[in-house]
C-alpha cells in the first residue's frame, strides 16, 4: 500500500553556519492535499521548504520526500526527485532571456524527447490552465507580477509533478492577482492529483483555501490541524496572527533600555 | 602598540587564509566547469549563442580600437624609424608589436571591460533573481546549462576578436604609414611578410589570445556564480572581473612572453 504521506519530516533542525534555524521540527504531509506552513518572516518556514526540496540538507533529523530519504541521495538522485517536484518561488524567478512560452517548454526540452510540436500542444495547455495563452509570445519583463506569477505556476506545473512546492506565492500582489493565484492553487492541485505545500504569512487567503496548516514560530511547530482547529487553538501566537493584533506574545516595541532612561529622565539624572 | 600589531596580523593572516580558500574555491569551480560542459559541445546552438554576445557584440570597440592603436604605432614607429633610415621597416614593426603583443593585450583587456563585465553581471542577476536556483530546482544544472555556454562561447571568441584587432591594426598602420606619410607600399608589405613569422609570431600570438580568453572568461564567470545575490554583490563582481581579469592578462602576458621569445628566440 502506497505511502498515505508524500513527505514525512522528523526531528528535524537546521543551523546556517552557527545559528540555530529550526529545532527538533515534525511534520507529515499527507498525499493529494494542500498544506500550509505559516509564521512571521524568520520563522523558518523558507528554510523547511527548502529541505523538503533537497535545496539544503538538515543537520539532524531527516526529511523523507516522494519516498526518498533526501540526506542519503547523491546528485543523481537529487535531480530524478527533484523531477518529481514543481516549485513556485516567491517572484516567480522566470528566465528573464527567454518568451513564456519558452519558459513553460523549457524543462520538457531539457528532459523529454517531445517532438517540438508536442512540446508546443503541452506548453499551450499549461498556458491555457493558467489563463495565459495568449501571453506565450511576451517576454518576462512585460509582465505584471500576478501574470508572472501564473507563468511561473505554469512553468512549475509542466511536467505534471507529484508535490508542487510554493514559496510565498501572494506577496507582492494586487487582490485581484491574489484570489486568480489562490484559486489556481486550489484548482492545479485537484486537477492533476497532485500535493501542495504553501510556505506564506497571508492568512486571509490561504486558511480557506488549504486542507491542513502548520504555525510555526522561531524555528518550532507551535501549532497545527485544520483552518478552524487552528483558529481555536487557543495559542497566543496563532490568535495574534490570525487577527493581526499589534501588540500580543510578538511585542510591538523591540527590546530596549527604559524610555526614560534613553531620554535622560531616569531617577537621579 | 602591541595590540594594534597583533589585530594587523590577524587582519593578514585572514586575507590571505580566505584568497587562498577563494583560489581553491576558484580551481574546483573550474574542474566542475570542465567536467560539466558536455552540454555546451551537444547543444552548440547554446555556445553560439554566447559567441554572439561575447564576440560579435564586441566587433565594434574592438575594431575601432585596432584600427586606432595601428595608426598611432604607425605614426609613433615612423617617427623613430626615419632616424635610423629605415621607415620601409614600419610594416615589420606595426606588424610584430600587434601580432605578438598589443594584439591579444588590448583585445583582453577590452574584451574582459566589454564581454567580461557583462558575463558576470547576467550570471550574478540570474542568481540574485533566483533563476539559478529554479533550475537547480527544474534538476537542471546551472553550471552545465548556463556557465559552461558562456565559458566556451567566451573561450572561442577571444582569439578571433585578437586576430581581427590585429589585422584591423596592422590596416590602420598601412592607412597612417603608406597613405598618410608616403612610405613605400611595397617594402611595407614585403617586409612584413619577411620578417613576421607563422609559428613564432603567430601561432604564439593565437596561444596568447587563447590563454586570456580562458583566464578572463573563466573569472567572469566564476565572479557571477559566486556573486552575493544582492545588488552590491553583483556590481562588486563586475568591477572585481574588470579588475582581475587584467591584471591575470598583464601578469599572464609576462609569463608567456618569457617563455616564448626570449632564450633560443
Amino acid at each position: 500500500m502506497a505511502d498515505p504521506h508524500i513527505a514525512v519530516i522528523e526531528d528535524l533542525s537546521f543551523a546556517y553556519d552557527r545559528r540555530p534555524v529550526l529545532h527538533g521540527i515534525g511534520l507529515k504531509i499527507p498525499r493529494g492535499k494542500v498544506v500550509a506552513v505559516m509564521g512571521q518572516s524568520g520563522c523558518g518556514k523558507t528554510t523547511l521548504l527548502r529541505i523538503i526540496a533537497a535545496a539544503l540538507m538538515p543537520t539532524r533529523g531527516r526529511a523523507r520526500v516522494l519516498g526518498r530519504d533526501t540526506g542519503t541521495l547523491d546528485r543523481d538522485g537529487l535531480y530524478a526527485l527533484r523531477r518529481r517536484m514543481g516549485m513556485l518561488f516567491q517572484f516567480g524567478a522566470l528566465f528573464t532571456d527567454m518568451s513564456v512560452f519558452d519558459n513553460v517548454a523549457f524543462q520538457m526540452r531539457e528532459h523529454t524527447n517531445l517532438p517540438e510540436d508536442a512540446i508546443r500542444d503541452l506548453v499551450l495547455l499549461k498556458l491555457e490552465a493558467v489563463g495565459l495563452r495568449g501571453a506565450a509570445q511576451r517576454m518576462p519583463g512585460e509582465l505584471s507580477g500576478g501574470m508572472a506569477r501564473r507563468v511561473a505556476l505554469a512553468r512549475a506545473i509542466a511536467l505534471d509533478p507529484q508535490l508542487i512546492l510554493y514559496d510565498e506565492p501572494f506577496t507582492g500582489l494586487d487582490p485581484i492577482a491574489l484570489g486568480v493565484i489562490a484559486r489556481l492553487v486550489r484548482q492545479l492541485n485537484d486537477s492533476l492529483g497532485a500535493t501542495s505545500i504553501i510556505v506564506t504569512h497571508d492568512v486571509a487567503e490561504t486558511l480557506p483555501l488549504v486542507d491542513y496548516v502548520y504555525f510555526m514560530a522561531e524555528g518550532r511547530v507551535i501549532a497545527e490541524g485544520t483552518a478552524d482547529q487552528v483558529r481555536r487553538s487557543g495559542v497566543a501566537f496563532v490568535e495574534q496572527f490570525v487577527s493581526g493584533a499589534i501588540d500580543g506574545p510578538v511585542p510591538f516595541h523591540y527590546p530596549a533600555a527604559g524610555y526614560e532612561a534613553d531620554l535622560g529622565f531616569a531617577a537621579g539624572a | 602598540m602591541l595590540v594594534a600589531l597583533r589585530a594587523a596580523l590577524i587582519r593578514l593572516g585572514a586575507a590571505v587564509t580566505v584568497g587562498v580558500w577563494r583560489l581553491g574555491y576558484g580551481a574546483r569551480f573550474f574542474v566542475y566547469l570542465i567536467v560539466h560542459s558536455g552540454t555546451a559541445f551537444r547543444r552548440f546552438r547554446l555556445t553560439m549563442r554566447e559567441i554572439y554576445f561575447a564576440g560579435v557584440l564586441s566587433l565594434i570597440i574592438i575594431l575601432v580600437s585596432g584600427l586606432f592603436v595601428g595608426m598611432v604605432l604607425a605614426l609613433q614607429g615612423y617617427e623613430t624609424l626615419q632616424r635610423y633610415g629605415s621607415s620601409e621597416a614600419l610594416g615589420v614593426l606595426v606588424a610584430l608589436s600587434l601580432v605578438r603583443e598589443l594584439g591579444p593585450v588590448v583585445a583582453g583587456l577590452l574584451f574582459a571591460s566589454r564581454a567580461g563585465s557583462a558575463i558576470t553581471a547576467e550570471i550574478g542577476l540570474m542568481k540574485a533573481t533566483e533563476q539559478l536556483s529554479a533550475m537547480e530546482m527544474m534538476a537542471v544544472d546551472p553550471v552545465a546549462r548556463v556557465v559552461a555556454p558562456r565559458f566556451w562561447g567566451g573561450v572561442i571568441s577571444m582569439p578571433v576578436l585578437a586576430a581581427l584587432f590585429s589585422a584591423m591594426g596592422i590596416f590602420g598602420g598601412y592607412l597612417v604609414g603608406v597613405v598618410l606619410i608616403g612610405v613605400d607600399e611595397g617594402a611595407f608589405w614585403s617586409q612584413m611578410q619577411a620578417a613576421v613569422d607563422v609559428r613564432n609570431d603567430i601561432l604564439n600570438g593565437v596561444i596568447k589570445s587563447v590563454v586570456f580568453g580562458v583566464a578572463v572568461t573563466l573569472i567572469a564567470v566564476f565572479e557571477g556564480y559566486d556573486a552575493p545575490p544582492t545588488a552590491e554583490g553583483v556590481s562588486g563582481a563586475t568591477t572585481r572581473t574588470v579588475v582581475t581579469s587584467s591584471l591575470a592578462i598583464l601578469a599572464l602576458d609576462f609569463v608567456l612572453t618569457a617563455l616564448m621569445f626570449t632564450g633560443g628566440a
